[in-house]
């Protein structure tokens, strides 16, 4: 294939992936309320943003649940996939198989099953915000576990035996020799585990407190009403959370590649 | 007291604990809600009313038709990108490969809401083209899910499997037909899992985009609203065995690819 053709086939692609999402940001900066006209020059959507008190309740609630969620996916997928990997192989086989079923299932049937449990059979109260968490950490922690297992694989077993030979304890050992060289693996699974948190809707739905939205719950519903300053104001949103993916891949990129080079040394 | 023992593989034991209580036993209450009525008496009724209702099968062909549309769809626009992003001549291949993936890191209702305003604008009202805009609404949230595993597939290949093809009297075509194709069939396995599952349950993109049709997704949805467990339950028992059939279908076909 002749290199201008394979350029053309990549913007096309790009231009449907990018443009819905940059119009928004140009139209986001206007005080348009729908795609056409352009209609002056403002910043009231992003005033609007920060002034509305509902939709930065919504906000913070969105972060500190992905933050609360990931963290304790991240310690319990961790010391799972370090006492998976370190068991009997039947064991391991168990918990590899079980670790599959929530990510390959249905976020619609995961959720729905853990509100079938927790708040028809156990009768216990949504406002709790327990069934809403426990929600989100079964949907992140396997991530977490999968992401840890193959740097665990990658582990040499003679570091750990050495430093039982020069007197350390079992438990001072794995802090000391495993944990800090699987961390990559614990910072990727985190990372996808609060992606994955800010990203949900269904399960969010299912076990959520009445009163309390996330940003999925929130756009969807705001959706279906008409108050056009909010939707407007979600624009301004949709752009900061745009530019914070595209920093933080920037920051990603330079990230492995000044890694890479300190490897290279 | 006994000294509890704080070996490794002892730490498995809380995850172990935790997967049981809420992954196991939440889908073991599904399957014993769906087989009983609202008195906790055995029944078959739930079953047999999904297989015998012309409303909840049409559900299952409707949603069963997008997700083969998406996936579709998908597969035909990711294929030629993944190609290209792993064996075209192109420069910063790594940094284009990261813009083609970036959207999945944005909430996908903020970017549901993007793609509205400008099928809207397009369409003046987007009841006229429900389908259409599903499956457009549907490729556009899922199609990094289909370029990644694709991509990862043919990135690992080496380039002298289609030198050796050239060499040996083969097009362009019949190379890439006969050797590369093949050989990444497990990447568009494992893409078009990752695509088909969400397409027959992701109900939110169609209820944004105003198709009021239901697929699988909505029904859980809809019982869920109405407090109808028994038969919200049915439906997750049947999704999850769905689920499961196409994921037993594509492994096994993987396993097949790596014995030859």
């Amino acid at each position: 294939m002749k290199r201008y053709i394979q350029y053309g086939i990549l913007s096309v692609v790009l231009l449907f992936m990018y443009f819905p999402i940059l119009l928004l940001v140009v139209y986001s900066f206007t005080d348009s309320t729908t795609i056409g006209a352009i209609r002056g020059f403002s910043f009231h959507n992003y005033v609007t943003l920060f002034t509305t008190k509902e939709l930065l309740d919504m906000i913070a609630g969105t972060l500190l649940l992905a933050l609360i969620s990931a963290l304790i996916a991240t310690v319990l997928g961790t010391v799972g996939a370090i006492g998976s990997f370190y068991s009997k192989k039947k064991v391991r086989i168990f918990l590899d198989g079980i670790n599959q079923v929530p990510i390959i299932n249905a976020d619609v049937v995961t959720g729905f099953s853990i509100c079938v449990l927790l708040i028809i059979v156990f009768g216990m109260n949504k406002n709790s915000f327990i069934p809403l968490v426990v929600g989100h950490v079964t949907l992140c922690a396997p991530f977490v576990y999968t992401s840890v297992m193959p740097k665990l694989k990658q582990l040499d077993n003679s570091l750990y035996e050495a430093a039982l030979d020069l007197g350390c304890t079992p438990k001072e050992a794995l802090i000391k020799i495993i944990i800090p060289q699987i961390v990559p693996g614990i910072f990727s699974g985190f990372v996808l585990a609060v992606t994955l948190s800010l990203d949900d809707y269904f399960i969010t739905t299912y076990t959520k407190p009445a009163t309390f939205d996330t940003i999925s719950t929130y756009v969807v519903n705001a959706t279906r009403g008409a108050q056009t300053n909010i939707k407007t104001a979600l624009w301004a949103l949709s752009t900061l959370i745009f530019l914070v993916v595209i920093a933080a891949v920037c920051f990603m990129n330079f990230h492995n590649k000044r890694g890479e080079e300190l490897d290279n040394r | 007291m006994k000294k509890i023992n704080i070996s490794r593989k002892n730490l498995s034991i809380p995850y172990m604990i935790y997967m049981v209580c809420f992954v196991v036993a939440p889908l073991a209450v599904l399957l014993f809600y769906s087989f009983t009525d609202s008195d906790g008496k055995i029944t078959f009724h739930n079953f047999i009313n999904f297989f015998t209702d012309g409303n909840t099968l049409g559900t299952l062909l409707y949603s069963v038709v997008v997700a083969l549309i998406t996936t579709l769809v998908c597969l035909i626009i990711a294929y030629p990108v993944a190609f290209i992003l792993a064996k075209g001549h192109i420069k910063n291949k790594t940094i284009l490969l990261m813009i083609f993936i970036m959207p999945m890191w944005i909430n996908f209702t903020l970017r549901i809401t993007a793609l509205k305003e400008i099928l809207t604008f397009f369409e003046k009202n987007l009841a006229y083209f429900p389908f259409v805009n599903t499956i457009i609404g549907m490729t556009y949230d899922f199609l990094p899910f289909m370029i990644l595993p694709i991509y990862t597939v043919l990135i690992n290949i080496d380039d002298c499997y289609m030198e050796a093809g050239l060499d040996l009297g083969a097009d362009k075509v019949q190379a890439f037909m006969k050797i590369i194709l093949p050989m990444s069939k497990a990447g568009i396995i494992s893409g078009v899992t990752m695509v088909f599952l969400p397409a027959m349950t992701n109900y939110v993109i169609l209820d944004m985009l105003y198709n009021s049709t239901y697929i699988m997704g909505s029904l859980i949805g809809s019982y869920f609203s109405a407090y109808d467990w028994h038969n919200g339950s049915m439906i997750s028992i049947i999704l999850l065995t769905i689920i499961i059939i196409v994921t037993v279908l594509s492994t096994d076909s993987n396993h097949k690819e790596e014995r030859l």
